[in-house]
């Protein structure tokens, strides 16, 4: 199962979709692909994740109860999901109302040679997050089905999960900034404010 | 060298500790000598309680509770702080702050020798990896060691982790 997946979405046109709607959401990008697509349309209310393979869906969840009265959108890819799978477990038992994760699953680890993931060999993300009690999941492959569920990640009650299929298509780097602790105190202190981001 | 029969006071300390430090997000993997504790945590309005498949969901999660202005502290046992060590990257490259409260396995007392590799290493590879480690033996201790450790963590954007002596803890009894 090494071949390329069939999905024909294209990932930079779906980071573009959904963060053209994004409002005043606040997100959290997992590491490779995902933050490099993030960083095309860089935000101070993002979240870029360079390493800590695994965190991004529960760093949504802390954020989330911190924040219940903000929308809060975890983007990241379908191996970063994989290594933290356990998370869906316990955001389903939690059920925070205003998470959404959405996993752009292209099927590989593009950034390590582009082997296989397990979400090309059969495991379903969406069926597992739904088994977890997430209170919608869906699967989207196709531009109308982008379309329809964009809304909904920013509106449906949580914690919704969807997986969007994407092609393998490898895009460079973009370059900008790698320091977690300026990206953190950038993110506080545009959410909370100078004074309270540096009490 | 007996088992503790009489209630424990240390639980409380801590939970006093955790409200006069402002924590709002308590995450955990149970453990015996947290039992109390999580219970105290569970119960109060203004805390938010998230029980975790695994600890290094924890180190995560408190993370994303700093970005959104939320102070949190993070419960496990000495077994637990290896699954954590990679995922420590995160608070500690992004200068985030960090209370790990951690309960011994593998030194006083210990019966099970599968606690001792992890139980034996728990102080040293916290701090090769850059955690400050504070440690509680004795009981009247634990309340002001784990406030002293927040003060830390939450004002210099530090992590730490305090440990709790399985002195603290006495023998489990494991003829019942």
């Amino acid at each position: 199962m090494n071949g390329q997946s069939s999905a024909t979405l294209d990932r930079r046109d779906v980071m573009r979709t959904i963060v053209a709607q994004r409002g005043d959401a606040l997100m959290v990008t997992g590491l490779g692909s995902t933050t490099y697509d993030a960083g095309t349309v860089d935000h101070p209310n993002t979240f870029c994740l360079w390493g800590s393979m695994g965190a991004a869906a529960m760093m949504g969840l802390g954020l989330a109860i911190a924040q219940p009265h903000r929308r809060i959108l975890v983007m990241t890819g379908d191996g970063e999901m994989l290594m933290g799978i356990g998370a869906l477990a316990t955001i389903g038992a939690q059920r925070p109302r205003n998470l959404a994760i959405a996993v752009i699953d292209n099927e590989h680890y593009s950034e390590t040679g582009m082997q296989a993931t397990h979400t090309g060999r059969g495991v379903d993300l969406a069926a597992v997050a739904k088994a977890c009690g997430f209170a919608s999941t869906e699967t989207v492959r196709t531009e109308g089905e982008l379309t329809s569920i964009v809304p909904r990640l920013f509106n449906e009650e949580g914690p919704f999960f969807v997986a969007i299929k994407v092609d393998t298509q490898r895009y460079p780097m973009s370059i900008r900034v790698r320091d977690g602790a300026h990206l953190k105190d950038r993110f506080r202190e545009n959410l909370l404010g100078a004074e309270r981001a540096y009490y | 060298m007996t088992q503790e029969s009489s209630p424990r006071q240390w639980p409380g300390d801590i939970y006093e500790a955790l409200k006069r430090a402002d924590v709002k997000q308590v995450a955990f993997v149970p453990d015996a000598g947290h039992k109390e504790l999580i219970l105290s945590c569970q119960g109060d309005g203004d805390m938010t309680t998230v029980s975790l498949t695994t600890e290094e969901e924890g180190v995560a999660m408190l993370g994303g509770s700093w970005l959104g202005g939320d102070r949190g502290a993070l419960l496990m046992q000495s077994s637990g702080v290896g699954n954590c060590i990679n995922m420590l990257s995160l608070p500690i490259h992004c200068r985030m702050p960090l209370l790990m409260i951690v309960t011994m396995r593998g030194e006083w007392g210990e019966f099970n020798p599968w606690q001792l590799p992890m139980g034996q290493n728990t102080e040293r590879v916290l701090q090769d990896v850059g955690v400050y480690v504070q440690r509680a033996t004795f009981a009247h201790e634990v309340g002001d060691i784990v406030y002293a450790g927040a003060q830390l963590a939450f004002s210099s954007n530090c992590q730490v982790a305090v440990l709790l002596s399985q002195r603290l803890l006495g023998f489990k009894d494991w003829s019942k």
